[in-house]
């Protein structure tokens, strides 16, 4: 039976079906979602990974040991693994390994949008790219098979809509597969120079077949309209040709006209070079569409063939179906030309995109810190302090926006303490009496220690604030090593990060509850104050976490409400930028506006009373 | 009235984060695939925090192809919120079908002072739209005896202008929500399928 499925769902399905044993990841959207499945897999081993890097190295040590492997991260993640990546190319795998890149154009989450299918050309391994969920699931148990075969690491490249579209799904049954064999092999696995010399040439021969297994493939394919030679010369019709990949190719299907021939390629690397040329000299013009970077379009390029690629298509943000549209009116299927060809968009045009109804901008609507949120109490103390604040990457990110405005710089996971030492190193220790840098629990475990180490060792004296909320909240509340709790749910060891502070070499670690302003700010100020590295453990629960044994929960208390007579309508309380409060709108005759609390979003954290000078802000009884 | 009967058929589902907009449509999803449609969802989610704007397509019919809505090609869209409705109301074919609940949610550059809550944002509907149809999702789930049923009231009304039998849409809501809210939603989903009619 055929169910739905998100990409990301049947990507850790078709590894249950392929006989994987491993999975590792670290969460990141938008991947998260292939681990969180993986896990409800009982004959995987599935984990958090306290970053890529260990992630992919702990995929290989089990490849190589003999065990199917699935590791999984976004497109920026790679980066993080990049190092492991390149050498795991040269070692080859044993048992199958496939590496899900999830990209993200557009940004939906993300600090850049790189196009990560150049990572499969400068490691020189294969890459892969479904198309909707069915795809996701094949793909994935081909990769594994393909790994095995040409003794390659696989990557397998997801774009956002991809691994969060739902569509139709076959799964099938598990395939129990025996461990490989393991035996020592130091000239594949030892990458002494003296080795690597002579891994390369195999490496370059592994890329010729594989580019010659991609001509024949059934990855990648043609799809030709449905009409014969004859009619086509009667009609005298120019044949176009659309070479597409991954998501664009459903879009393609959906705007083309159906006289379009399309050569699909579900592999983009390396590219079948025969396939390619063929199909260009079938047809009396050839697109290429895909997503961001021109890769698939350089390659052809450079075979000398002549193309429409990146001169018509853009190559920021996604390529989404209005956009392939209004790119090429001429090709679309005839029911949609009239709405996309702007010369004719008039009164008949079916759709409301003419430009007699042009898209207005309406004020935004950004994702906010929630109602309780501990990260709230910092940034709005940061804020009045008017400090520079090198920021990490974490809901926390939101400290940034309007009207807490808090944060100066935001880069990369784990930046924040790296590019606070370097502010106080160009200017100086009386800039960084007034500087801090802000990081999360499981930021700071993914990256964050060793810039940490930089400072003690480089003899900075940069304030550090590791907000400690017991979650990796950003992507969906996950587990890492600082709650004590697995991906399966297991209670493990929790890192003790005052203990790990100290040991690295701070000396002033302190902890407080952001709750606690007065207490807050003063330890804030004496500790930039201080000649020394600090580190301030800044510790209260998200307030979505779920219940788990090495934890508490925060517990919902009864909504605040304020007492209008009191209220002065000074303002004060919006500074908090927390959803719940509301200006209301002024009393007939009057002109201050009052605050009111919406009761059914408040939690009742009781931060806007303590900051309430006429004390009209009360908490409810009961 | 008359169903809607396009092939495939796209529907679009607006609101703010939090309001449940992701339980409608797998909800939704589930009831066409009962009906034994192709079916694709196209969600954005990863962003834990509440109170973004939110955005779900679900696309129906004997083959689909893109899990996308193109700009001006959606045949319904099902606005939770007035704000988000008029703002993608550009994805809306010019004939589309508009349903929405009348509630309105500041967003923060509203609640800051910075920017200020369309006033008009209802007429703006309207004049673009004049046979969009609006509801009270939040009384009428109030009265039901759950405001966050408010998605329930929303696919009640949807119910009416898709050729889907109702037990289908009762089978599915029944399989998706906790059995202790079972009742609170039945009586949602016939307020919004039927609530319009008294
Ligand atoms: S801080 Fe208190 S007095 Fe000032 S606007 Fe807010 S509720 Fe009113
Ligand atoms: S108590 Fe105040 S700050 Fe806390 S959630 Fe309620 S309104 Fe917001």
């Amino acid at each position: 039976m055929k169910v739905l499925m998100t990409g990301n769902e049947a990507i850790a399905r078709g590894a249950w079906e392929a006989g994987v044993v491993v999975c590792t990841a670290y969460p990141g959207t938008p991947s998260t979602e292939i681990i969180e499945n993986a896990a409800t897999y009982k004959e995987m081993d599935s984990e958090w990974s306290p970053n890529e890097k260990v992630a992919l190295e702990v995929g290989l040590g089990a490849a190589v040991a003999g065990g199917r492997t699935l590791v999984a991260m976004k497109h920026v993640g790679v980066n993080v693994a990049a190092d492991p990546l390149f050498t795991l190319s040269y070692t080859g795998v044993n048992a199958g390994l496939v590496l899900i890149s999830a990209d993200d154009p557009g940004m939906h989450s993300s600090q850049d949008e790189q196009d990560n299918r150049h990572y499969g050309r400068a490691a020189k391994i294969p890459v892969l790219e479904p198309s909707d969920s069915q795809e996701c699931l094949d793909y994935v148990k081909l990769a594994l098979t393909l790994s095995e075969e040409y003794d390659t690491p696989v990557m397998l490249r997801m774009t956002t809509r991809v691994s969060h579209s739902q569509s139709l799904v076959s799964p099938g049954n598990r395939q129990e597969i025996s461990l490989r064999d393991y035996s020592k092999n130091p000239s594949k696995y030892i990458m002494l120079p003296g080795h690597a010399r002579l891994r390369h040439p195999i490496v370059e021969e592994r890329l010729k077949k594989l580019a010659a297994y991609a001509e024949t493939s059934p990855l990648n394919r043609t799809e030709e309209p449905e009409r014969s030679e004859d009619q086509e010369r009667l009609e005298g019709t120019r044949r176009v040709g659309v070479i597409t990949n991954g998501i664009t190719y459903q879009y393609a299907r959906e705007v083309l006209d159906e006289n379009v021939s399309l050569l699909k390629l579900g592999m983009t690397y390396p590219l079948p070079r025969q396939l390619i040329s063929d199909f260009i000299q079938s047809v009396d013009e050839c697109y290429i569409i895909e997503e961001l970077d021109s890769f698939i379009e350089d390659q052809i390029r450079a075979w000398g063939f002549s193309v429409y690629g990146k001169e018509l298509f853009p190559t920021v943000g996604e390529l989404l179906p209005e956009t392939i549209a209004s790119c090429v009116p001429s090709l679309l299927k005839p029911s949609l030309r009239r709405d996309f060809t702007a010369a004719s968009r008039g009164p008949d045009s079916e759709s409301a995109n003419t430009e007699d109804r042009a898209p207005v901008q309406h004020v935004g609507r950004p994702p906010v810190l929630c109602p309780g949120c501990p990260h709230r109490a910092v940034f709005y103390v940061l804020n009045r302090l008017k400090l520079t604040v090198s920021g990490d990457i974490g809901c926390y990110t939101l400290g940034a926006l309007p009207p807490l405005n808090a944060m100066d710089t935001t880069i990369c996971m784990g930046a924040s303490i790296g590019v606070a030492l370097g502010m106080e190193k160009a200017r100086g220790r009386d800039f960084a009496r007034n500087l801090v840098a802000v990081i999360g629990d499981s930021t700071f475990v993914h990256s964050g220690i060793t810039a940490l180490i930089d400072v003690v060792y480089n003899k900075g004296t940069t304030t550090t604030l590791i907000l400690d909320n017991s979650t990796t909240g950003m992507t969906g509340h996950q587990e890492n090593p600082a709650t004590g709790v697995t991906v399966r749910g297991e209670v493990t060891t929790r890192i003790d990060l005052p203990m790990l502070v100290r040991a690295v070499g701070v000396n002033r670690v302190v902890e407080v509850d952001p709750f606690d302003l007065d207490r807050f700010t003063d330890v804030l100020k004496r500790e930039m104050a201080a000649e020394e590295p600090s580190v301030i453990i800044v510790k209260r629960p998200c307030v979505l976490v779920r219940p788990a044994p090495a934890r508490s929960q925060v517990s919902a208390q009864p909504p605040v409400s304020v007492n209008s007579a009191l209220c002065t309508g000074c303002a004060q309380c919006l500074r908090l930028g927390c959803p719940c409060l509301v200006k209301d709108e002024p009393e007939p005759g009057a002109k201050i506006r009052k605050v009111s609390v919406d009761a059914s979003q408040c939690i009742g954290c009781g931060l806007c009373v303590s900051l309430c000078r006429p004390q009209a802000i009360v908490r409810k009884e009961g | 009235m008359d169903t809607i009967q396009n092939d495939p058929l796209s529907i679009l589902i607006v609101g703010v984060g939090g309001q449940g907009t992701i339980l409608a449509s797998r909800i939704l999803a589930g009831v066409v695939l009962r009906k034994g449609y192709d079916v694709k969802v196209s969600e954005i989610h990863g962003m834990a925090q509440r109170g973004g704007s939110v955005v779900t397509q679900v696309r129906f019919g004997s083959k689909v192809a893109s899990p996308i809505i193109a700009q001006g090609q959606a045949d319904i869209i099902l606005g939770f919120e007035k704000l988000e409705t008029l703002r993608w109301l550009p994805y809306a074919r010019r004939n589309a079908t508009v349903l929405y609940n009348t509630q309105s949610i500041n967003p923060m550059p509203v609640v800051t002072g910075a920017a200020v809550y369309p006033p008009d944002a209802e007429d703006r509907i309207q004049s673009e739209f004049p046979q969009a149809v609006p509801i009270d999702a939040l009384s009428l789930a109030q009265k039901c005896g759950a405001a966050k049923a408010v998605n329930v009231v929303l696919l009640g009304l949807l119910s009416r202008f898709l050729s889907i039998e109702e037990d289908v849409w009762l089978d599915i809501l029944r399989e998706t929500v906790p059995e202790r809210l079972l009742d609170v939603n039945n009586a949602a989903f016939q307020a919004g399928r039927n609530g319009l009619l008294v």
